[in-house]
């Protein structure tokens, strides 16, 4: 399957961020158009489209728009999701990096679509570069006459600001954000009310992910039926694939959903030379593991489903055979483990408890019984968290066992670093680790 | 509960009844009910810790997880409402339910310290007692706990075991939501979290002793209380409070006869399930200075113990000689049957009509509006109405200073948007802004005149105040008139014409809480109980026949209220007082240092010869020679100088008191009379709601009140029954309320004020809940969550004498000063607030006046 860049078309550009750059390429065209459009139209093109969120859980977008009330005498939102912080994810900060004027453009095709004026983009706290980009993209853009006052001789006001998180990971989630946004602690709230009803300051509020609403503007230009084409039946469209880890040439490829991982590895260079494929994600953290077997399996909504796991965000991370199994998820649950917002009671002790298990099988101190142990604890956190974070802590390790129960259970006896040595993990040819 | 369609005919449910079945049983609730809730109500338990009924849900503990038929995971019943044809199944009939409950508590307990055996909620545990329900009995958990230091002071009072909590937010939603004080917050994440304060701002709320009630762990502690006692060795038993008029009820735990703690007790009518501070920490009074034997006063004017018999003896001789012109005041604590008792003494034994339960400022205005409408009116304005009404006007009332639950039911109706509030006061407190209602701000003496264009429309209004005048017609409109308005001339008239004019609803709040069942039961001149005038005949009769006397021997006119005995009792002709009544300096000659010496019984008058002299003038009648006193503070009148000129002139005190009080030092003949928990007996509540109260500790040997005056009575040959609190109550009851014609209201007109000129400015003040009170004697963690005295004035006030925010400014007339920092405050120019019994600022004592009258004010001082 070839790659099909819409997004990432022009990032050999040095411009390709600025609006100057953009407009070389139809930028802003798509909102000339929408402008001119029934706002209800809009949200109907987008439904007709395919298009799915791509933050993860993959829900209709028209739909999701669709949902807010209108006419209901209270200011609307957009919010825009940037707190990309999945382990192995790299593909809105990218976005926002070099295209972003898409993501401008579409939060203002968004925004009059679901009548509001005012629309946030809520950034990683991480990522200055990322934060700086935006904000002068921000700027360019009011300049330029794409937002504030009467945009474009139409009318619509919209004002967008520019919001850095802290670093929260919790903060990726959607209502955690919104409370992030207001001001208050950065811990999820109770659904319902959805934010399209009671969202931000108690508004209806749209959220969207930077890639979701980047790829609004090409959407409204070439049409529903164009974007539809690509993809699968169940999943339409062009998606951003970001592959990480012991591949030769890590990177992002704009591909229609549907590519196998095999295909995506080819554009990839291949493993890294030498090594052979051990695992891989297909989606951050969060979604459980696949192997070799799995290769051939769609990278769709659906095709993902079939083989046990989740798109996720489309971000695969590849390991090769020299990665202990047992370490990569001990360090996933680290990661879990330090991010638990402590809202709810399995996922914040859970995540302590199961956390130490693993790192005493890590360690070679650990107990047969702590296996089955740990597949209690993670069926104990899954489905009875407050949000998704429990859901994906409770992940990766019943789908590692799965695969590599012997790994765990070596951690009996003997620790992961010496069953694999993690300078092997990280040694690329012509680089050295002294 | 359960509908069951027969065969006979079709059962149609009302529209707003949703069907569902948990664990099999069908039950139909109101929409919008809670899973959680429903399942109470056919007695299914779900286990709990974050849900609260009074506060959002919050689903944050996991542990009332059940099943919906039909859903993927198991679902948090404390926070989904019950949908039509849901199919629940708790842990009872549901092994999904059952192991997602028992793996949350396997994971609540994993960073839990388990120190249950020295932990003060061990015992009555929530956390304890779910592990044993819903728990399993060994943990799989063999890692390392989470430790943090143990305990840590969030505020004077309250401390915190972060070990223990299992962080369901209990505390900080009801600080936040309820309260309105927003001190604490969990912080840090994962495991880490913690409930903390911030720097510099401890959780000095008033309300904070509800955190530790709710708090389903032993995290959260009170310094009161804790190490003190295990809840299986207290007895409890139900009772009211005696703090003030709000008629909280609580639960009052006792181990071998001491009183351990307080707890506040479910009454979704009045308290809901809160009270506040001062009602659950202050008690100790019950146990300090009290008096134990009664004492007489020797041929050499020294206060000797005396026996029972004796006491009585001499009483009774003494008041039958001033029979007649024997004047009756009773204090705040006085019991509803006490007050029937000493209504029933003074008109049967004393023959006098001359009594009054005010121990306070009071007006003829305040005196009229109570017979008028208050009296005997039985449940008038009710919470539940307050919490709904379009418009709550307050004036001389501060309701988180001065009725908390109040405060707290227009907190609650104003954030449900079901109320709205409106205020006439000098500024915006804390208490008004966590209301959110608009402040009409009004000098002290000037209520009377926004109250008048809040009722004329006048065009001249701001659109607030335009705003509160139209609100104020509609239905539901409540004005609250707080007792401290009868200290300014024509306010209550106002009020009383504002809510004649508008169709609203007038309540009155007195601030103690034994004054309004005081008033209910006749301890008021002009009032018998329930009401009665003495003027009427009918009346007079009623309650002839139950006292078993004949009507020509009740008082026909109304006799003097406090305000008259205290000035029949100062203006003998011939006494050293001249002055005196106008409210001016006095020389009192009495040694008043060592009246409130608390380890001396034989307190002497300087001169008791003065003190019980004869009158000069031998012609001369006195209207008052003597005085019955009980509960009565001498700093709460509001020229105690004045006051214990009455005392020295009167020819006989008799004193019933439960404490050395400085009483004393004057009286002949002094009762020792039982404490609340001694007895049984009943307040009435601002709103004409009786909370009644069972003696806590059993085995006391103390005496009420009334049982003193029923002996006291039977020696002058006068019964009034047994005088015990039952009884009384039985007659009282059986008497019931007035119906039939009334005295007319007050009518008075407000004096046009002067603006005061630089240096000076018009007096407003009033009562900090936690102060000087002598219910709180003693209590210091309690003293430490207190509101720092200060005084307020406008910036141009203060730039006027040159003070400036922060710096101590004096407060003074030719009695006295007070010194406090000052804080500059949005208010009146010409105004000075300062609190009005607090440490450094008693206004009573310091200054011998009321709210309204002008001072003199300046920059600096000396603490």
């Amino acid at each position: 399957m070839p790659l099909t860049p819409n997004l990432t078309a022009h990032w050999d550009e040095p411009d390709s961020y600025t609006v100057a750059g953009y407009e070389r390429h139809h930028g802003y065209e798509a909102l000339r158009k929408a402008l001119e459009m029934d706002p209800d139209d809009i949200i109907g093109v987008v439904k007709d489209s395919g298009l799915r969120g791509r933050g993860g859980a993959g829900f209709p977008t028209g739909l999701k728009w669709s949902f807010v009330p209108q006419g209901d005498g209270k200011p609307h939102y957009l919010v825009v999701n940037g707190d990309e912080s999945e382990p192995g994810a790299c593909k809105d900060l990218p976005l926002m990096l070099a295209s972003s004027q898409h993501l401008i453009e579409g939060m203002i095709i968004t925004s009059y679509a679901i009548r509001a004026n005012h629309a946030f983009l809520y950034i990683r706290g991480e990522v200055p570069h990322v934060i700086r980009r935006m904000h002068e993209a921000v700027r360019d853009a009011y300049k330029a006459g794409y937002l504030g006052k009467n945009i474009l001789g139409s009318g619509y006001d919209l004002e967008i600001t520019v919001h850095a998180g802290a670093g929260a990971y919790i903060c990726g989630e959607e209502t955690a954000l919104l409370s992030s946004l207001e001001g208050m602690r950065g811990q999820p709230r109770l659904k319902p009310p959805f934010p399209a009803v009671a969202g931000l300051y108690a508004c209806p509020t749209v959220v969207n992910n930077v890639e979701t609403i980047s790829s609004v503007p090409a959407i409204l230009r070439n049409g529903a039926d164009w974007y539809s084409s690509f993809g699968t039946e169940k999943s339409k469209g062009i998606k951003v694939f970001s592959v990480a880890g012991h591949v030769n040439n890590p990177g992002i490829f704009e591909a229609p959903l549907g590519i196998t991982m095999r295909e995506l590895l080819g554009y990839a260079g291949g493993i890294r030379d030498g090594h052979d494929l051990k695992f891989f994600v297909p989606g951050g953290s969060s979604v459980p593991l696949l192997t070799e077997e799995h290769l051939d399996a769609e990278l769709s909504y659906e095709g993902m489903e079939a083989v046990g796991t989740m798109l996720g965000t489309a971000t695969p991370m590849v390991f090769d055979e020299t990665v202990s199994v047992v370490r990569a998820i001990t360090g996933w649950l680290d990661f879990y483990k330090h991010e638990s917002c402590g809202k709810c009671t399995p996922c914040r002790e859970g995540t302590w408890w199961i956390d130490q298990l693993l790192h005493s099988l890590q360690d070679g101190t650990g107990k047969m019984e702590d296996l089955k142990q740990l597949e209690d604890l993670c069926a104990q956190i899954l489905g009875r968290s407050f949000c998704a974070l429990g859901d994906a802590a409770a992940t990766p390790y019943p789908a590692a066992m799965k695969f590599f129960a012997g790994e765990f259970e070596a951690g009996t006896h003997t620790s992961a670093n010496a069953q694999f040595n993690p300078a092997a993990s990280i040694v690329f040819p012509g680089v050295t680790t002294s | 509960m359960t509908v069951t369609a027969s065969n006979a005919g079709e059962i149609t449910p009302p529209a707003d009844l949703v069907s569902c079945t948990i664990d099999g049983i069908d039950i139909q609730v109101p929409k919008g009910t809670l899973i959680i809730r429903a399942a109470e109500q056919i007695g299914i338990e779900i286990p709990r810790f974050c849900d609260h009924p009074l506060l959002t849900p919050a689903a944050n503990c996991r542990m009332c997880l059940v099943e919906i038929v039909g859903q993927p995971k198991p679902q948090p019943s404390c926070a989904i409402i019950v949908g039509a044809d849901m199919e629940i199944k708790t842990a009872n009939t549901s092994t999904v339910a059952d192991l997602a409950q028992r793996g949350v508590m396997e994971f609540l307990l994993i960073n839990h310290p388990l120190d249950c055996p020295v932990c003060d909620k061990g015992g009555e545990c929530p956390l304890q007692n779910q592990a044993m329900s819903h728990g399993n009995g060994e943990s799989h958990f063999h890692g390392v706990k989470r430790t943090f230091p143990k305990p840590i002071a969030i505020s004077s009072q309250i401390l915190l075991d972060r070990e223990r909590c299992v962080s369901c937010a209990r505390c900080t939603r009801f600080s936040e939501e309820i309260a309105g004080d927003p001190l604490i917050e969990l912080i840090d994440r994962g495991a880490q979290q913690q409930v903390a304060i911030a720097e510099d701002k401890p959780f000095d709320s008033y309300f904070s002793g509800n955190t530790v009630q709710i708090c389903p762990v032993g995290a959260l502690t009170s310094k009161d209380y804790r190490f003190r006692a295990r809840p299986f060795d207290l007895v409890s038993t139900p009772t009211a409070c005696e703090h003030c008029a709000s008629g909280c009820a609580l639960r009052t735990d006792e181990r071998r006869s001491k009183v351990m703690r307080r707890l506040a007790w479910d009454d979704p009518e009045v308290n809901e399930d809160w009270n506040c501070d001062k009602g659950r920490f202050a008690f100790r009074y019950l146990d300090e200075d009290r008096l134990t034997h009664p004492l007489v006063r020797d041929e050499n004017g020294d206060l000797v113990v005396a026996s029972w018999p004796e006491a009585i003896a001499i009483a009774a001789e003494k008041l039958t000689a001033a029979r007649g012109t024997t004047g009756v005041i009773t204090g705040g604590r006085v019991t509803r049957e006490d007050a029937y008792a000493y209504g029933k003494f003074a008109r049967v034994a004393l023959g006098s009509d001359d009594i009054d339960f005010r121990s306070r400022a009071t007006s003829d205005e305040e005196t009229k509006l109570l017979r008028a409408v208050v009296a005997g009116s039985e449940l008038g304005v009710t919470y539940g109405q307050i919490e709904q009404s379009p418009m709550v006007l307050m004036v001389g009332l501060e309701p988180e200073e001065e009725s908390p639950m109040i405060f707290l039911r227009l907190r609650k109706g104003v954030q449900a948007g079901t109320a709205t509030t409106a205020a006439i006061s000098s500024w915006s407190s804390p208490g008004f802004t966590k209301t959110g209602g608009v402040v009409l701000a009004a000098a002290p003496g000037a209520e009377a005149q926004v109250l008048a264009a809040l009722g004329s429309a006048d065009s001249s209004l701001s659109d607030a105040a335009k705003n509160v005048a139209s609100a104020l017609n509609e239905d539901g409109a409540i004005i609250l008139v707080g007792e401290r308005l009868a200290s300014q001339p024509g306010g209550i008239s106002a009020a009383t014409a504002l809510a004649a004019a508008t169709g609203a609803s007038l309540a009155w709040v007195p601030r103690r809480a034994g004054e309004r069942g005081a008033l209910d039961a006749g301890a008021l001149a002009g009032l018998l109980p329930g009401g009665r005038p003495i003027t009427e005949a009918s009346a007079r009769s009623e309650v002839a026949v139950t006292w078993g006397v004949s009507p020509e021997e009740l008082p026909t006119e109304p006799g003097l209220t406090v305000e008259g005995i205290i000035e029949a009792l100062t203006t003998v002709p011939g006494a050293e007082v001249d002055g005196v009544a106008e409210g001016t300096a006095t020389e009192v000659v009495v040694d008043v240092e060592g009246a409130g010496d608390t380890d001396s019984v034989d307190v002497e008058p300087a001169d008791s010869e003065q003190a019980h002299g004869d009158p000069i003038d031998e012609e001369f009648e006195p209207r008052i020679t003597a005085l019955v006193l009980a509960g009565v503070e001498i700093d709460d009148f509001p020229n105690p100088d004045l006051f214990r000129t009455a005392l020295l002139e009167a020819s006989v005190v008799i004193s019933l008191e439960t404490r050395l009080s400085g009483i004393e030092a004057y009286a002949d003949v002094v009762f020792p009379v039982a404490v609340d928990t001694e007895r049984a007996g009943s307040y009435t509540d601002w709103e004409g709601r009786v909370r009644t109260f069972g003696q806590v500790v059993a085995e006391a040997t103390t005496i009420p009140d009334g049982r003193v005056l029923a002996m006291i009575a039977d020696a002058m040959d006068h019964s009034i029954g047994s005088g015990e609190p039952l009884p009384m109550r039985r007659e009282l009851d059986q008497l019931g309320s007035y119906v039939g014609p009334r005295p007319d209201g007050p009518s008075a007109t407000a004096p046009v004020k002067a603006t005061p000129s630089s240096g000076k400015a018009v007096l407003a003040s009033w009562r900090h809940l936690l102060d000087n009170s002598i219910l709180a004697t003693g209590e210091d963690y309690l003293a430490g969550t207190a509101r720092a005295p200060v005084a307020r004035m406008s910036a141009a006030t203060a730039a006027g004498i040159g003070a400036s925010d922060g710096a101590l400014v004096t407060v003074s007339n030719d009695i006295g000063e007070i010194v406090l920092p000052l804080v500059l405050t949005d208010m009146p120019d010409g105004v000075v607030w300062v609190p009005g019994n607090s440490p450094g600022s008693t206004v009573n004592a310091s200054l011998g006046v009321v709210p309204g009258a002008v001072v003199d004010i300046s920059q600096g001082g000396q603490v």
